[in-house]
């Protein structure tokens, strides 16, 4: 369902949810992602207690584990700024799945609810909240895009991608074959049944070097590591990149939009 | 405890509270979508069908029978297997088509000469859908269900003022079910030949049933 | 290489998944057929739905029918019999596979038939009639086309809606020739077709028995409609002497204009057609006076574990499904896999959440757990089945005890590791605990060096997981010192 964003202000101060994966295995990204919130003027803050948001208990079916997990970064975030997360998945996790864990807790369901109203996506909060208006620097790239599935369905994660590339004005974004299709990665999926996630990930990074760009970009770790791990393992030229990166090195900012 | 009270059992066991009936929701879905005009209606159900692989003649009323006497020479039906006790069954004999031959007894008794025998049925239908291009088959003691289904060619009699814009139409204008109707043994929608797509998704005609479809439009004023 | 799944059909799921999908997963030739057939079906759904906001209005109202129908299950089926009785049709309750094969063997065998010539039905491969049939001495002969190939080359169907997906023409023609007398080899699909046209017409005149399943049951006039393009069930239905219909305690709606928008986004959800060639609306035998249709009708009510999703829920929601198979058409998994790797009656995302229910979590607790949770088979399913949360419901039914308060699941538990309760304790222990998290964070990137080379899964066709030199909070540590 299309959120409503009318009554979301442009904010002076927002959170950031780095993600367990952003914080271990590329925090480059999650730094790029701080400069560009920073670059709009805002104030960036990192709860230095954050972990996971327990997705991969919570989809494994470990509930009460996913909730201890959970429950500890629910306390992260008193003040009412918006909470920026740089994975789609984690994101959705938030949104979508904090108000079901705590279901049976009407404290900490009032806290989750009101945490979901105010998690954004990273490409989200860029174009539905802060409307930035910015342009591309340097030479003309030509690029794939891979949305993690659960952003793509539960945050329109692809869609804000999309429009963000579009208006840099020097990034030609090429589309791939089944694009809509899942890299399979899935978590704990990848490592219990490795032949059909290899078989996913292999059909996925082919599709995305077959479009003739240079790189490949996607707002989700998982995705990424999957994608760009198969890759690597080939000796394959053809990379991926998290997209918050891309745009710190290659864009700059224009001012406001009108 | 039969496997029927067991089944209950549990099922009444368990927590349930009845919603709300959709059919408001049902009627309000389909008054919502954009109607065809009433004129419009038998021209869209005969381009719907002709996409689904039937053969349509719009024909006027008083003219069918010669329209039926071309389709017959022109694909060699020798046989053709029609209903004797309904109005155009008697007009079918009036008009001393050739190799007509009436369903009067039960099955039982001529399976294996309708099944190797018959070239061709007609009957009537209840009316036509536009959406979908479908025709609304009726049958009874004296049209049964067979004739729309074993000859190889199944000619159909559609009248244009009976094609309604939808299979809900269909149920709730011509009232299958309300006012103390109840439904034959087996109603019918019939929307082209018999096909089957199941040998690598290639679509192939006659599968089981009619390979060839033929309506005869019936269209100008009502007699 | 083989461009055949040799699988044969024994219902092994949990044991054997992931070989039988690494076996074809290893074999380029079904990978790309599975693939060029589910983009083909995919397209012509698409192209059914032109407009997102009007399907939705539909899935909606499709959702809306099904839950209704659901919640008021108990009556509708009593309804229903009444109704039936009323018309004529002796209506059977099942609750195993083998109460439901016994009473149809039981009407075989009171009208001494030695042939029963079958329309489509998944119940009746859920139950495994043919091979209770044919124990019995009794040919129980799939007539539609693709469950004929699929049963004349002994296996079963890949798929709920298009049974022979996973063969080829060649494949098919080959087997024509090897096993129908008198034919000789052609990959012409008409000739095929006509083929099987000319066996089965014969059975059809032969047979005293004729079996179906049921697409819609409606309550309110007892009737029973069958969807299909062939005409084969037409001939099930209607020419043998004795009509046995057989379907799950599920299917049943109140009214028959209930039925139409279910209809309507079955056949567009399924094969991307408008409709299909028939609709058969039953309501009953051959009257007094009537010249042909069955002179006995038996409906045989199944079952089979639906009871038991049906006493939670949100597993009810399991048995909104109409078996359009969209699901498995979108699914990444099955596009992969195809549908004999799954060793179910039901493949792809419909099976991985009705089966444990039929099968029990014992057997079948691996399924849930493959699967990405990637959510393109819950955007499709024309009646909104969450499948995606059922899917991690059930992931957590296999790996835990019945909640307090909870009947438990047949199987409940069964897929519970030592392992992996202790790693998600383990995970839970430390992410819950930010100093210890932070910790591990600094050990991990300090000693970055020893991650293995070999991860289990993972490394055979990627890079290893390194842990960066510098974790996020270092990264912004520093940054702060600098200023
Ligand atoms: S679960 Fe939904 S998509 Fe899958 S077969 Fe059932 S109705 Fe169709």
């Amino acid at each position: 369902m299309e959120r409503d964003y009318s009554a979301v202000r442009r904010p002076d101060d927002v959170y950031f949810f780095a993600t367990c994966l952003v914080d271990l295995f590329c925090p480059e990204a999650g730094m790029d992602a701080i400069q560009l919130l920073e670059r709009e003027g805002i104030r960036v803050h990192f709860p230095e207690d954050q972990t996971c948001c327990g997705q991969p208990a919570y989809t494994s079916g470990y509930a009460d584990e996913a909730r201890a997990v959970a429950k500890v970064q629910l306390g992260l975030f008193p003040n009412d700024w918006p909470v920026i997360v740089p994975s789609g998945s984690c994101g959705g996790m938030i949104r979508h799945h904090y108000p079901k864990l705590f279901a049976g807790d009407a404290a900490l369901k009032a806290k989750a609810d009101a945490l979901s109203e105010r998690v954004f996506e990273l490409t989200e909060f860029f174009v539905k909240v802060l409307k930035v208006n910015w342009k591309g620097s340097g030479a003309t790239k030509k690029v794939a895009l891979h949305t993690s599935c659960s952003a793509r369905r539960e945050m329109g994660t692809h869609l804000h991608a999309r429009e963000l590339l579009g208006q840099l004005g020097n990034v030609e974004l090429l589309n791939h074959s089944h694009e809509s299709e899942c890299c399979g990665f899935g978590g704990t999926f990848a490592v219990r049944q490795p032949d059909i996630s290899a078989a996913m990930a292999g059909d996925k990074a082919d599709a995305l070097k077959e479009t003739g760009a240079e790189q490949f970009l996607s707002a989700d770790g998982g995705c990424l590591m999957n994608i760009d791990g198969t890759l690597a393992k080939r000796r394959d030229s053809f990379r991926g990149q998290h997209l918050a990166s891309f745009l710190w090195h290659n864009t700059e900012r224009q001012g406001e939009k009108a | 405890m039969s496997a029927r009270d067991n089944i209950f059992r549990k099922l009444r066991a368990a927590s349930t509270t009845t919603l709300p009936a959709p059919d408001a929701a049902i009627s309000a879905h389909y008054a919502s979508l954009p109607r065809t005009a009433k004129d419009q209606l038998a021209q869209e159900f005969a381009e719907k069908i002709t996409a689904w692989h039937a053969e349509v003649h719009a024909v006027p009323r008083g003219a069918w029978l010669d329209k039926l006497k071309e389709v017959l020479a022109a694909k060699g039906i020798a046989t053709l297997l029609y209903a004797p006790a309904t109005a155009h069954g008697q007009a079918l004999e009036a008009a001393g088509i050739a190799g007509l031959k009436p369903y009067d007894r039960p099955i039982d008794e001529w399976k294996q000469e309708l099944f190797e025998n018959v070239d061709a049925a007609i009957t009537g239908t209840r009316g036509a859908i536009a959406e979908t291009g479908t025709m609304i088959v009726w049958p009874d003691a004296t049209e049964p269900r067979l004739m729309s289904l074993v000859p190889p060619i199944h000619i159909a009699l559609v009248d244009a003022d009976a094609v309604v814009p939808t299979l809900y139409d269909a149920i709730t204008q011509q009232k299958w079910t309300a006012g103390g109707n109840t439904l034959p043994t087996n109603a019918l929608l019939v929307t082209g030949p018999s096909k089957t797509a199941d040998i690598q998704q290639t679509l192939a005609y006659g599968a089981h049933g009619p390979k060839e479809l033929v309506v005869l439009l019936l269209t100008g004023e009502a007699q | 290489m083989s461009n055949n799944t040799t699988h044969t059909l024994q219902f092994v799921p949990g044991t054997e998944f992931k070989r039988r999908a690494a076996e074809v997963v290893a074999n380029p030739f079904l990978r790309k057929s599975f693939r060029g057939a589910m983009d083909f079906l995919m397209m012509k759904r698409a192209a059914q739905f032109p407009d997102p906001e009007l399907l939705e209005r539909q899935r909606d109202l499709a959702e809306h029918i099904r839950r209704y129908s659901l919640s008021k299950l108990p009556q509708l089926l009593e309804q229903l019999e009444a109704n039936l009785t009323r018309n004529g049709v002796t209506v059977h309750w099942a609750e195993t596979p083998d109460e439901a094969n016994a009473i149809i063997l039981d009407i075989c065998r009171r009208h001494d038939t030695k042939l029963m010539v079958k329309g489509k039905s998944m119940v009746s491969e859920e139950v495994e009639l043919n091979h209770a049939m044919h124990a019995a001495g009794i040919d129980a002969l799939e007539s539609d086309m693709g469950e004929y190939i699929v049963q004349l080359a002994d296996e079963k169907p890949s798929h709920i809606i298009m049974p022979a997906i996973h063969k080829t023409k060649q494949q098919i023609a080959e087997l024509f020739a090897a096993k129908v007398p008198g034919v000789s080899y052609t990959e012409d699909v008409d000739a095929l077709i006509q083929i099987g046209r000319d066996v089965l017409r014969k059975k059809f005149m032969e047979a005293e028995v004729g079996l179906s399943g049921v697409n819609f049951a409606v309550a309110e006039t007892g009737t029973l409609c069958l969807v299909e393009n062939e005409g084969n069930g037409r001939m099930c239905t209607t020419v043998p002497n004795v009509h046995i219909a057989i379907t799950g305690i599920e299917k049943v709606v109140e009214k028959l204009e209930h039925v139409v928008p279910l209809y309507g986004l079955l056949t567009r959800s399924a094969t991307g057609q408008a409709i299909t060639t028939y609709f058969n609306v039953i309501t009953g035998p051959r009257r007094e006076g009537e010249k042909d249709g069955p002179k006995e009708m038996h409906l045989v009510l199944v079952d089979n574990g639906r009871t038991q999703a049906f006493a939670d829920e949100q597993l009810r929601q399991t048995l909104q499904c109409i078996r359009c198979g969209a699901c498995m058409n979108h699914c990444p998994v099955y596009t992969r896999i195809g549908g004999h790797a799954y060793g179910t009656t039901y493949p792809g995302p419909i099976g991985k959440i009705v089966s444990p229910h039929m099968m029990g979590l014992a057997a079948t607790h691996v399924l849930p757990g493959a699967s990405t949770l990637c959510g393109a088979c819950g955007e499709v399913c024309p009646v909104k089945i969450p499948i995606p949360d059922l899917l991690i419901r059930l992931r957590e039914e296999a790996t835990h005890d019945a909640k307090p308060g909870h009947a438990p699941l047949v199987g409940q538990g069964a897929g519970k590791t030592a392992f992996a309760s202790f790693a998600f304790k383990g995970f839970a222990f430390l992410y819950s605990r930010p100093a210890l998290y932070r910790l591990f964070t600094w050990t991990a990137t300090r000693f970055r060096f020893l991650t293995p080379a070999k991860q289990a899964g993972w490394t055979d066709t990627r890079t290893p997981l390194t842990p960066a030199a510098k974790s996020l909070r270092d990264l912004l540590a520093e940054r702060q010192n600098r200023r």
